[in-house]
């Protein structure tokens, strides 16, 4: 057997900050050999993108810095290597594909300019044999037509494609190492599934090292040969795939794992234990047109952001809306909430049309419809303490509770959703983005709701800190009386959580029915995608790619 | 892109209409005419006749119709103080404006470009410390101020360069030196900020894994980038150089727009004013025209939208 391609020993880098030097990644030491797959997990800010960003030379300087450890390209040390030696190794030994690959390509040049950059850079090939080139490698990423979307730019993309744009990109000169950092985490399900079964294909091909970066144990356990899990800028575990995911040794693993929901653990289940209770929400036949004009004299066009949905809500339940993105999940959210106005439909609350209310009226259901926002950070105000965060809705409906009284509230409210009484007077930068979350769910149960709605409310967050805001919610279902309108883009997430779930796609339910008929026998074939597109552990699938049905 | 430019040109016709009314009876506020250029012992009989024969003793909205309806007929008026159209006496001096505009603008945004880029390659560096005090000591000189002591230092004391007017090249310098330095300033100030932030962005690092060299990551994905806001920030400048020049050229004597309209409204050539008016919309309507069309063919996101 042949050494290691690529070999890092006792990488060590400090970020420079305004006080002290901040130790991003300490004495981290991996390897990764011809046509082999190296996951390295671990969650945010674990220091897995800095090992990596090291190899190819991408950390500035300042404010990183790498302090100790020795880097080992086919056995030569990449330290003592010119600058315009590591630049060569870049792209052409040694390609990147990123995560978000609408911001990794150029938005002013077209795609086959920035692949065909590749080869003119590395003195390859240029002008019209490299565009040849860039169309070969186009139509083998799965680019349909490439011949005319070769001069198109990044936005004329699906994030699919992009991702693919970036893959051809990377395998233009046939690198012996690709570094894929977190891959597929800005795609929805079924197109991360593709993504990773070409990268396969790809490997098998070209029998290039792949180092796979990601926070998703599923993909990791999908694409792994070797898992190494990374914490706090330091390795905790690291082993065969099989090894580290069935015998975790690190309690860390252990913990990552077991937040990883499994088809057959039946007592993790924190759907309500209670039968609902009465209808509070019943949404009739809601409607919502886009009319897109094209041009001064163009005919309009008209998108349906949401065509037909009806559902219903009963006390203390728990319905989930589950799509991939552009499904319409958000809109019926935005539509319920009256952000947006819906174009037809009805939505009765105890009996109320939500549309029809005036301004008083809604005012007085906002206190018991609340939200909770994706993303914490943005939907707070970072100038106002965590108090006047939690009290405002108290501020704008003043007859729930006198003034007096809003400081002990407050505290009640941390104290519900797990934090402390202290934690009053900081400010939103000073806390996690778990923490964050729980700050917006205090600031939902101020006014006393009795409906919330959750978009996307924990997939910003890493995923042990999501199954903690699940059973956070569950707990608060349970001890409020809650119902919960729960949109996620991710099936497995709802599984232990709601007890109907809709599917949607392109605006329309596909599917409706409680959590368990759903997953054990999913009628439409949407649904059925979704659930496969959950990936299976390589080591039970053997070489093959072939992604099998988690749902027995 | 037709349909969008369409749209633009009438929204345009729209505020221009808007700015005509108000330019109309604003300059009628100014007071009569007649005592500027009557003897000031004119009887009255003679003011009324002078009102009469311009029209100024008909009450003002049928004035406003009268010259609603000129304009239909492409009549701009009649100068009173020169005896001319007072369209020609406007489009006489714009491109003096123009011209000086134009190189204001060009010489600031090259210098900008140049100056700003050096500054986001090293950020903190001494170069960039010196750049961010030039370029703010220039964008808030107070232009008459500098004006006016360019002219005691290098006319007066150097006897280096004429004070006011034009014919040589050496009558450029001051007026294009003085017009040049908010702009110079402000978008030394923009060129930094985004090359600094195109610098670090995801694109730029895809391009370092490709391996592509520094100087062609600077050039090539970064400043294209950049361009889009520095060319929003000078379009508004350029906006206002082509109308705003007034206190320049004013202080140098230079015979363009702004200087013939302060001159216009002092005198109350109630025409001549409307024609300035006018033009510089018109002027600033294509500019903005311009500036869209550069947006589009720089960033291909905005070509899609409009097509």
């Amino acid at each position: 057997m042949t050494g290691p391609i690529l070999e890092v020993r006792g990488l060590t880098v400090d970020f420079l900050s305004d006080r002290d030097p901040v130790r991003a990644v300490s004495a981290v030491d991996f390897h990764v050999s011809h046509a082999e797959t190296l996951c390295i997990l671990g969650e945010s800010g674990s220091g897995k993108s800095v090992s990596t960003s090291a190899i190819m030379g991408l950390i500035d300087t300042p404010p990183g810095d790498i302090v100790a450890g020795r880097m080992f390209f086919e056995g030569r040390d990449l330290a003592t290597m010119t600058e315009e030696e590591r630049r060569d190794i870049n792209g052409r030994k040694i390609a990147m594909i990123f995560q978000d690959p609408l911001a990794y390509l150029n938005p002013v040049h077209s795609i086959g300019r920035q692949i065909a950059e590749v080869f003119e850079t590395h003195g390859v090939a240029s002008g019209a044999d490299a565009k040849r080139r860039v169309v070969d490698l186009l139509r083998r990423v799965g680019i349909p037509d490439p011949e005319n979307r070769v001069d198109q730019y990044p936005h004329q993309f699906s994030g699919g494609q992009r991702q693919r744009v970036m893959i051809a990109m990377a395998i233009a000169l046939q690198p012996s190492v690709i570094i894929a950092d977190e891959p597929t985490t800005a795609l929805d399900v079924s197109v991360q599934a593709q993504i990773l079964d070409l990268l396969r294909d790809l490997q098998a091909e070209y029998g290039m090292a792949l180092i796979l970066i990601t926070h998703d144990l599923e993909v990791a356990a999908s694409m792994a040969d070797r898992v190494m899990v990374m914490k706090g800028g330091q390795i905790v575990e690291e082993g065969e795939a099989r090894t580290v995911f069935t015998r975790p040794q690190h309690e860390y693993t252990q913990k990552l794992l077991s937040a990883l929901p499994h088809a057959d653990d039946t007592d993790r289940h924190r759907r309500s234990a209670t039968v609902a209770g009465e209808p509070i929400l019943k949404v009739e036949n809601i409607v919502k047109r886009y009319t897109m004009s094209t041009g001064l004299f163009g005919a309009a066009k008209h998108v349906h952001a949401v065509n037909d949905i009806s559902f219903q809500v009963n006390r203390g339940e728990t319905v989930g809306i589950v799509g991939e993105s552009g499904s319409g999940k958000s809109s019926v959210a935005r539509i319920l909430l009256r952000l947006n106005e819906p174009t037809s439909g009805r939505a009765l609350y105890k009996g109320d049309d939500i549309f029809r209310m005036n301004e008083r009226e809604l005012l007085k259901l906002r206190r018991k419809m609340q939200m909770v926002f994706q993303d914490p950070y943005g939907s707070m105000n970072p100038r106002m303490d965590v108090r006047s965060i939690i009290s405002e809705p108290l501020r704008i409906h003043r007859d729930i509770l006198p003034k007096a009284q809003w400081n002990d509230r407050v505290v009640e409210l941390l104290e519900l959703v797990g934090l402390k009484a202290e934690h009053a007077n900081r400010h939103i930068h000073q806390f996690s983005g778990g923490q964050r979350q729980r700050i917006a769910i205090a600031r939902a149960l101020a006014s006393d709701p009795e409906l919330i709605v959750c978009d996307e409310a924990v997939s910003a967050l890493d995923v042990s800190i999501q199954a903690q805001v699940i059973d956070l919610l569950a707990d608060l279902r349970t001890r409020l009386g809650l119902s919960y309108i729960f949109i996620t883009h991710d099936l497995p997430i709802v599984r232990h959580f709601a007890d109907r779930i809709i599917v949607m796609k392109q605006g329309e339910i596909v599917e409706q029915g409680t959590t368990q008929a759903l997953f054990a026998n999913p009628q439409h074939s949407y649904t059925r995608s979704l659930l496969n597109a959950t990936p299976h552990p390589k080591w039970e699938t053997g070489a093959a790619s072939q992604l099998s049905v988690r749902v027995s | 892109m037709f349909g969008y430019l369409g749209k633009r040109a009438l929204h345009s016709v729209v505020s221009v209409l808007g700015l005509l009314v108000l330019v109309f009876f604003l300059t009628r506020l100014t007071g009569d005419p007649s005592y500027l250029f009557l003897p000031l012992d004119a009887t009255p009989q003679a003011r009324e006749a002078f009102s009469a024969l311009h029209g100024f003793d008909q009450p003002l909205y049928i004035q406003f119709f009268n010259y609603l309806g000129d304009l239909l007929h492409l009549d701009f008026g009649e100068s009173l103080r020169q005896n001319r159209s007072a369209m020609e006496v406007a489009l006489e001096a714009f491109p003096q404006t123009l011209k000086l505009a134009v190189m204001a603008i060009f010489l600031a945004g090259a210098l900008a470009l140049v100056v700003g880029s050096l500054a986001a390659a090293k950020p903190g560096s001494l170069f960039d410390r010196f750049a961010s005090l030039v370029s703010l000591a220039g964008a808030s000189a107070p232009d008459f101020w500098v004006a006016i002591v360019g002219i005691l230092v290098f006319a007066v004391s150097l006897d280096l360069l004429p004070t006011s007017g034009t014919g040589s090249a050496a009558h450029w310098i001051m007026p294009i030196g003085v017009l040049m330095l908010r702009p110079f300033g402000l978008l030394v100030q923009v060129v930094r900020g985004t090359m600094i932030g195109a610098l670090s962005s995801p694109y730029v690092k895809t391009a370092r894994a490709k391996g592509v060299r520094r100087q062609k990551i600077i050039f090539s994905h970064a400043l294209r980038n950049s361009l889009l806001p520095v060319i929003t920030v000078a379009g508004d400048l350029a906006t206002s150089l082509v109308n705003g020049a007034v206190v320049v050229e004013s202080v140098f004597g230079w015979p363009g727009i702004g200087k013939l309209m302060i001159d216009a409204i002092i005198q109350r050539d109630f025409a001549v004013v409307q024609s300035t008016v006018l033009v510089t919309a018109c002027a600033i309507f294509i500019l903005n025209i311009a500036i869209d069309i550069l947006y589009a063919v720089l960033d291909p996101r905005i070509r899609y939208q409009t097509s």
